[in-house]
Formats: structure tokens, sequence, C-alpha cells
């Protein structure tokens, strides 16, 4: 049945986002959040979490390809984006910060630069992954809800 | 005379109820955690969605905000609208250490910090501020799942100090448990009125029914029944003045020989004090002694503790400190022939201060300590000081006495000084309400403000003075000059940031300097605010606001502010105590003291806001919430008096004994619904 076959899919998939570690158990916390009151919660967050880390990523690229970069300032987004991360479970973006910002505490600049290509690779890497699964999953919703049309819809 | 009805104090505790409908508060008593209160400030979006979320399914009532300052006036506008705060450690507007600063001088409420770094000196700096704990992102649901345990102890905690300030007193108050009764109607409103006002706020602390159970009749010694009890003493004499006849003569239905007895050995220590033995080990007291020094500061501080206890055990209700000031005013020369130097004022607050300190430790020794206190009042007053203080001394007396008498129930016992000395119109009065202020604020760290009364005097000075000197005397004008001798060494308290405006000096007396030093050890174990709330209540109407003011001295303690903080407070107490004098009103005291506590605070912070200026009513507002709020679940006045702590203390042990249920209904029922597509 295709509706197994989806969900099977799905499974495949977010179990492959463990294995590689890109999510770790506190994107399963998200998921324990969602309820039938709040079915698309996961998505919600990771939507808003894309939103800001585009933004906050593309400020970085700009300030450390600068001659003077604002080190406060830097590791304070770093540090922002940081925490947002780890709230989403994403493991290997979290620790890519981390790699970046201990760099530019260092004072190595060029290997800070590196590392924060990195970061914004596993960034996109992670989106890339996720936004299919999310589709997935709606794909998956849309017969569930057919279903479900309340019997009054029935009446005119 | 400032008697207000019953009702006036227990109305504030009305206004405290910042909860919904009293059947939620009782109903999420019961299932306490359910419905906690939490404001959650994280100016990362995803953070703050997924926190709410987290909250949400933990059954807790969440508002979340981006900001620390949007987050700020929303405490502050709705004092007791929140249990818990959770706020992380990096924004954009403000530091999340400066916020929790804030909070917990303000508010007193529990809070808890999030970063996503867990670095051990931020870690650290965490626990220095204050922070009730402190969860490094990502926050799992679990971590929330516990954080009312911090609302519980904390308001445990402040139960305990309470309790402790307030324990020599419970003794005699079971006695007349069954009095009680017959005292209703009794002309002591004050008196009565705590026992009645307890079973009233029982009833309107339905809430949170778990602090409704303790039901301690206590005797409070009203201005009007101190008055009396000193009108019967110098009648027969100082040294004949024995219980027995004390009673017969003071003819209150009601009280028992113990009351009086143990009120009599208060009062004794008192005049011991007053005249001048300089035994006092205390330096505050000493330097207390000469206005001229700086160390005016220590000894307030020291006072102030003393003052606390005294007023703890004295739950005077502000009226009867007016009565007793007005009283103590027009008796200068016919209550005991003590000359009441300015010394007297001070002594209040040296009075205070060792009291404090001793409170710490024992609360039994209320009388002891008052002995040292008063040991320790100077007698340096210049001669038209002391004329002045004279007469403020002979009602400070009886203040102190009351205070005094009733043991460790400091808070209590200091906002009834407070409020006796603000009732002075003198300037005397002044200095002897802040002396029993300041201490106050300092010893309790928790409980700054329960003088109220001595708010009152505070906010005078940050310009509320019209406030506060409506109902009693005007003592503003009279006391500034009072004031002013004490305060001439006010600038050598180095924190009082706090604008005294309306007082020259004053504020910066005293408490300052030495409260530090000693009020901040001390004032760990003063936490008797509660009782003094009682006290204020009935002084003004704004219960609630003691209670902030209590809360925040004990938020004080409880989050082991740095000293700083705690120089804060000092600084605040002997800002209030100032204030609190010229302002000589009983009842605008509470609003004046939530000023100043809020002053005290603000000084306290580098910022230095001065809310107390403008804020006092709003201070008192926040502070009455504040500590309402950090008192229980629910909102309404928490432990208004004495009782409330003992309520409060029955109402947590109920709630732990609820807490396992309600765990099991914590453990993620709500993560049940696994509709994960997947």
């Amino acid at each position: 049945m295709e509706s197994s076959h989806l969900r099977q899919q799905i499974a495949a998939m977010r179990q492959s986002f463990f294995d590689e570690e890109i999510l770790d158990g506190q994107f399963c916390q998200l998921e324990r959040l969602e309820n039938r009151g709040n079915p698309n919660f996961v998505e919600e967050v990771l939507t808003m979490y894309f939103r800001d880390s585009t933004t906050l990523l593309q400020t970085v690229e700009q300030e450390i390809e600068t001659d003077t970069i604002d080190l406060a300032k830097v590791d304070m987004m770093l540090h922002k984006f940081k925490g947002s991360s780890a709230s989403i479970g994403a493991n290997k973006v979290r620790n890519n910060i981390t790699k970046t910002r201990q760099l530019l505490e260092e004072g190595n600049l060029e290997g800070a630069k590196l590392a924060f290509r990195e970061l914004r690779m596993e960034h996109d890497n992670l989106r890339a992954k996720l936004e299919p699964y999310f589709q997935q999953q709606l794909r998956q919703v849309g017969p569930v809800e057919t279903a479900t049309r309340p019997k009054g819809s029935d009446h005119a | 005379m400032n008697s207000s009805s019953g009702k006036t104090y227990m109305s504030t505790s009305n206004c405290s109820t910042g909860r919904k409908a009293g059947d939620a508060a009782a109903a999420a008593a019961d299932q306490f955690p359910v419905g906690l209160r939490v404001l959650v400030v994280d100016d990362d979006p995803t953070c703050l969605m997924i926190l709410e979320k987290m909250l949400r399914t933990c059954l807790y009532e969440v508002t979340k905000c981006n900001r620390a300052e949007t987050a700020l006036s929303m405490l502050r506008e709705n004092k007791s609208g929140f249990d818990v705060v959770i706020s992380d450690v990096h924004m954009p507007d403000m530091d999340g250490f400066k916020l929790l600063e804030h909070i917990g001088l303000e508010m007193d409420l529990p809070v808890i910090m999030m970063s996503a770094d867990d670095g051990k000196h931020v870690v650290m700096k965490g626990v220095t501020h204050g922070a009730c704990d402190y969860l490094i992102k990502p926050v799992r649901i679990e971590a929330l799942k516990n954080i009312w345990q911090h609302v519980v102890r904390k308001r445990k905690n402040e139960w305990k100090d309470f309790e402790q300030s307030g324990s020599v007193e419970e003794g005699d108050r079971q006695l007349k448990q069954s009095e009680e009764a017959d005292y209703s109607s009794s002309a002591n409103e004050g008196n009565w009125k705590s026992s009645k006002r307890r079973k009233d706020d029982e009833d309107e602390t339905d809430e949170r029914d778990d602090t409704s159970s303790l039901k301690k009749p206590r005797v409070v010694w009203s201005v009007e029944l101190h008055q009396q009890f000193v009108a019967a003493v110098n009648q027969l004499g100082i040294d004949k003045a024995v219980p027995k006849k004390i009673l017969e003569l003071m003819n209150v239905p009601g009280l028992t020989r113990e009351n009086v007895a143990s009120h009599l050995q208060k009062y004794r220590l008192y005049l011991r004090r007053l005249s001048g033995v300089s035994q006092h080990p205390s330096n505050l007291n000493n330097s207390f002694m000469s206005p001229q020094e700086a160390t005016f500061g220590p000894l307030s501080s020291l006072n102030g503790l003393d003052l606390q206890t005294l007023a703890a055990t004295g739950q005077l209700p502000a009226q009867s400190l007016v009565t007793l000031q007005a009283a103590g005013l027009g008796q200068s020369t016919g209550k005991s022939g003590i000359p009441m130097p300015l010394v007297d004022q001070r002594n209040i607050f040296s009075f205070e201060n060792p009291k404090i300190r001793f409170r710490e430790g024992q609360q039994h020794v209320n009388n002891n300590k008052q002995m040292n206190l008063l040991h320790g009042i100077p007698t340096t007053m210049e001669p038209k000081q002391l004329a002045g203080l004279h007469h403020g001394a002979q009602s400070m007396g009886n203040l102190n006495m009351q205070v005094a008498s009733h043991g460790s129930q400091s808070s209590q016992n200091n906002p009834l000084l407070m409020q006796m000395a603000q009732p002075q119109v003198r300037g005397q009065m002044l200095n002897d309400t802040s002396l029993g202020h300041a201490p106050r604020l300092l010893a309790p760290m928790g409980q700054p403000i329960l003088s109220n009364g001595v708010a009152a005097n505070v906010s005078t000075r940050n310009g509320i003075q019209e406030n506060i000197r409506a109902p009693s005397y005007n003592p503003v004008s009279q006391t500034s000059s009072m004031l002013n001798f004490p305060m001439n060494h006010a600038s050598e308290l180095p924190r009082n940031s706090f604008p005294l405006g309306s007082t020259p000096g004053i504020s910066s007396l005293t408490p300052k300097v030495a409260f530090q030093e000693d009020v901040n050890s001390d004032i760990k174990g003063s936490v008797g605010f509660l009782p003094s709330y009682d006290i204020f209540n009935d002084l003004n109407q704004h219960k609630p606001q003691n209670w902030e003011l209590q809360n925040v001295g004990m938020t004080f303690d409880t989050s082991q502010h740095s000293n700083s903080l705690q120089g804060n407070l000092n600084h605040a107490h002997s800002v209030l105590v100032q204030q609190g004098f010229s302002s000589g009103q009983v009842n605008g005291q509470n609003r004046s003291a939530t000023v100043v506590s809020k002053a005290m605070f603000s000084s306290g912070d580098s910022t230095g806001h001065v809310n107390a200026q403008n804020g006092n009513q709003h201070l008192n507002s926040l502070l009455v919430d504040s500590t309402v709020r950090v008192k229980s679940e629910t909102p309404t006045n928490l432990y208004p008096d004495d009782f409330g702590q003992e309520d409060l203390m029955s109402a947590l042990l109920k709630q732990q004994d609820a807490m396992a249920p309600a765990e099991h209904e914590f453990d993620f029922d709500g993560y049940s619904l696994d509709n994960i597509p997947v």
C-alpha cells in the first residue's frame, strides 16, 4: 500500500539522519512534542530555524571575510546559532559551530574560516535532507486528513 | 489614628491575588505544578518556540518573550503573575544575568538560566547571580518538567526564615489561640486583626489551600495596645511593673499574662538599651552612636536586623505604630522617663542590627538581642535632636519594645517598628523608624521591605512624600532635620546610590555600610519577613507590598546574591529608614517601603535605577506581587503575616506530598501522543 510504503520511506530517511549523526536525540524530543493539536510542530520549528540560520550564516560569512572582523559579534552570533542548532538536534551543525568558535578564539583565522565553510556545508546538507523528509510526511498525512473529514461537511 | 480596620491589610492580600479566579487557583494548587506560570525569555525564536511547546506539554502556563526588557516590564506590571522565569544568558538588549539580578531584587522569583554555553565559569556566574538553576541547551523536556521544584524551594526557604523569626511568638500565640475569637471585637484592631486576618487570608488563599491550614493566633502588639501597656507600666513604675498588674491596668480582653510578661521583658530590654548602655559589643552600635561617623551604616544595618527581629515578634500593625508613635510623641514625658535622645532612634538601628545578627542564629534570643542593641545605642545625639528624639525615642522605644518582645519575628516587628517610628512626626521618629526599617531591610536580606512603614519613609524620599505624609503626621519637615543628622554620614555610605532625593542624606546613612557586612550574613537567617508582612498589612493596605520587600530581601539570601547585591539592600534599608521617617505615614509606608526597597535594589544594581522615586507605588505592587508570587504558586497575598508562613509551610509540605501524584502526571503523558507519522 502506498501509505505504508511511504511510511517506510519516511522511517528510513529518519533513521538515516541518526545514523549519519546529523540529528541527535534532541530531534526526538521535538518529535515527541508533536501531537494532534500541533501535527506540524517539528516542521514549523525547522522552518523557523532555517529561516534564521540562513540569514545568520550570511552575516557571519560577510563578517569573517572582511579584514576587520568583529570577533565579539561573530562569536555572539555563532553562540546563538549553536543554541538553536542544539535545540533542534542538529548535531553535526552544532559541532561545527563549536569548532569554528574555538578556532576563532584561538586566533586561528584561517582555520576558523575553513571550519566555517564546513559548517555552512553541513547546514545546507541538513536542510537538503530534511526538506524531502517533511514533504514525504505531508504526502502521508494527506490521505489521513481526507479520511477524517468531519461528517458535518457533508451537509451543506 | 492609623488604626485601619482589620480589613486594611486584609485587603492588601486581596490585591496580591493576581491569579485568575480563585477557583482556578485552588484547583491549580491541588494539581501543582500544573498551571505553573512560567515566563520564558530568549531572543532566539527557534529556542523560544521549542521551550514554549515543551512547557505547555508539561501543562504549565507559558508566556514567551524575546526581549529582556519586555520580560522585565511584564514582570513589573504583573508582579504576581508568574511563578518562575526561564531566561537565556545571551540576549541582545540585556545580559541575562542582569535580568536575573533585577528579577531577584524586584520580584524575588526563581530564575532559571539557560545557555548553549556549558563552560564552568558561565554556570558559576549563574550561581553567584542567584539563579536557581542553569540549563544547558539543548534543553530537554525532562529538565523543564521539574522546574516547579525551584518555586517550592524558594517558598519553603522563605517560609523557613519566616518560621524562625516567628518561632518565639508561636509559642505565645498558641496559648492564645482559644482566645482569639474573643479578640475579634477588641478595640485593638491590630492585635486581633492578625488572627482574623489569618482567617481571612486563609479564605483568600484558598487557592493555596496548602498554606491555609496553619492557624496560629498571634498577639499583635498594636500601637494602641502598646500604648496602653506603656501607660500601665508608667503608672506602676517601671520597677514595680509586674505582668499581672499591668494586665489588670490595661484591661484588655483576651490579653494574657504571658503576653504581657513577654512584652514586658522586651520592653525592659529596650529601655535598658535606650538608657545608653554602651556595652554592646557590636561596632555598629558604636558607630551608630556618633551620627557624624560614617559607621552609621553599619549600625543601622545591625539595627535593622534587630528591628526585624523585633518587628517580627511584634507584628505591630501599622496603625499600632502610628498610634504608638503618636502616643510616644504625646507622651514623651509621660512615658517612662527614658530620655529618648536621638540615640534612641539610633538605638533602634543598632538595636535592630544586632538583633538581626542574632536572628540568624537565635531567634529566641530576641530579648537578648534587644539588650545588646540597646547597649549600643549611641547617646551622642545632639541636644536638640535629642529632644526631638526623646519623643520619638519614647515612641520608638515602645516600638522597639514591642518589636523586641515579639522575638524573632523580625519581619513583623520591623514593620511595626517602622511604622511606629514613622508616625512620629518628629524627625526622631524618623530616625527611629528608619532604624527599624533599615535594619529590617538589611537584615533579612529578603525582608528588606518589611518595614513597609519604612518604605513609606523612604518613598517620601523619592518623592512620594505626599503619599506618605498623608496619613500620619508629617514629620517630614521635622524628620528631615532629624534625619539629617544621621545623614551626615550618609555620604559615607558607599553604596547608596539610592536617590535620596527627598531626605537629605538620610538614606545613605547607615544601614548601608554596616549592613552589608553584618547583615549579609545575618540576613540569611532572617527571612522572617512574613511576620512583618502582617504588620505591614495592618499598616498599609499594601500588604503585598510588604511582601515584596520581604521577598526581596529573602531572595537576596536565597539567591546568594553577591555582596554587592546585599550591599544594595543595605542601602535600601538605610534609605528606607530615612525615608520612612520623613513620611511618617504608616500607611504610606508600605508604599514607600516598597519603593525604597526597590530603590535599594536598584541602587544595588550598577544601573542604579532608582525606581523608588517614581515607582514607589509600582514597587510596592511589585514587591507585593513578587513576594506573593514567591510564596506560593498562587499570587494571592502570600503570607501576609506569620501565619502565612506557616501556612505556606504546610502548603509546601502538602504540595510536596501532592507532588508525587503530580509527578506521574508529568510523566509525559503528553508524550504518549505518538503520532509521529514516521
